[in-house]
């Protein structure tokens, strides 16, 4: 029997079907956000007595209804947010036990003792603006993660990244478990130099 | 006789699109890979606030959303244009945010339960009182762990 070459099939339609799937992605994708400002909440019950934390161990930001700054009662700008929070955190005025040797501020008496005490406490209004709300926010990260950046790297000169790269690093689902190892204690540490004490107190006025 | 002369019938030879399948095949798989379907449809205005020390929430299965904003324009004359609270598909008052969270975690496997983290993806034109109502509904159900979910870009875009 002769030998039948198959017709050729016509794929002059493929690209009309392929533009149709296109459209069809293209309408219904929605890019989504899956990053932000990680926070934890204080738990509800109350504490018995609560630990007596002195004035000059807690640096106020309040933002007011109409989103202005307070800190420390005093009226600022939020581009100074971030130098003020790292003053403060980096003063280490403690003396004695209290002493803070990797601090590099200007060990104020008027200001914390060491980033272990120091506690940074965000008040809010009803009335504030969730924006600006984030702002300070990143700012105040900011400040924590520009200090764990730099004893970060004095401590791991060699690794050649700073904190916040590594940390992103070691929750990047690609590293290799063995990186991970080696790089957690290093994280946890420079973690503990500076822990991130940030509350978000109630609002300062409540709604009549 | 002149090399150059003009070609009878001058019209431009038609242009081949045997590739045009291709290139649309190409974005076709980009957009495929690229797509997260969403699980509910927004009836609020959901325009993110921006931050830079963003770290990446957790897998999809772990997180709880709450969306809050204004009522999106068609929604407006039904619900007015006070912001609210948005869980799954319907609008919901501050005191469902309770219910819904203890909702959520039962659905959950039981290993998860403890390591849930709560994303808030609220609109950036919200007022805080609405914010602190929901943290303190998510303080009672002990939902300790929040995100407050931000798209990348500089504080500054927050102040006009």
């Amino acid at each position: 029997m002769a030998k039948r070459s198959a017709p050729e099939v016509n794929a002059g339609s493929m690209a009309d079907i392929a533009f149709l799937l296109l459209i069809f992605f293209l309408v219904t994708t929605t890019i989504e956000t899956d990053s932000g400002l990680n926070r934890k909440l204080p738990p509800m019950e109350d504490q018995v007595d609560p630990p007596i934390i002195r004035q000059k161990n807690i640096f106020t930001v309040l933002v007011s209804k109409n989103d202005q700054l307070l800190v420390e009662e005093e009226l600022a700008d939020i581009k100074d947010l971030r130098s003020l929070a790292v003053e403060f955190l980096d003063n280490g005025g403690g003396v004695g036990d209290e002493t803070c040797d990797y601090c590099q501020g200007k060990r104020d008496e008027a200001s914390s003792d060491n980033p272990d005490k120091a506690i940074i406490s965000l008040k809010s209004d009803r009335e504030t603006s969730y924006k600006i709300y984030i702002a300070v926010q990143n700012e105040l990260v900011a400040a924590y993660n520009e200090l764990r950046n730099r004893e970060f790297l004095r401590l791991n000169p060699n690794l050649g990244s700073n904190y916040v790269d590594a940390q992103k690093k070691y929750d990047d689902p690609r590293t290799s478990e063995a990186d991970r190892e080696e790089l957690k204690p290093k994280l946890d540490f420079v973690k503990k130099m500076y822990p991130q004490k940030l509350s978000e107190a109630e609002s300062t006025s409540k709604s009549s | 006789m002149s090399k150059f002369k003009k070609k009878k019938g001058g019209e431009s030879p038609a242009i081949n699109t045997a590739s045009l399948p291709d290139i649309v095949f190409m974005l076709l798989f980009f957009f495929m890979v690229a797509t997260v379907m969403r699980d509910s449809t927004l009836l609020i205005v959901n325009k993110l606030p921006a931050a830079d020390q963003i770290e990446k929430l957790d897998k999809k299965d772990r997180v709880m959303y709450i969306y809050a904003g204004k009522p999106s324009s068609r929604y407006i004359d039904k619900y007015g244009s006070t912001a609210r609270i948005q869980l799954n598909d319907k609008f919901a008052t501050v005191s469902e945010v309770g219910a819904f969270i203890l909702a959520e975690r039962a659905s959950k496997r039981q290993e998860l339960q403890n390591v849930l983290t709560t994303a808030l993806k609220v609109d950036s034109e919200t007022k805080m009182g609405l914010i602190q109502d929901i943290k303190q509904e998510l303080r009672k159900v002990s939902a300790l762990k929040i995100n407050y979910t931000t798209r990348v870009g500089d504080y500054t875009q927050n102040i006009n």
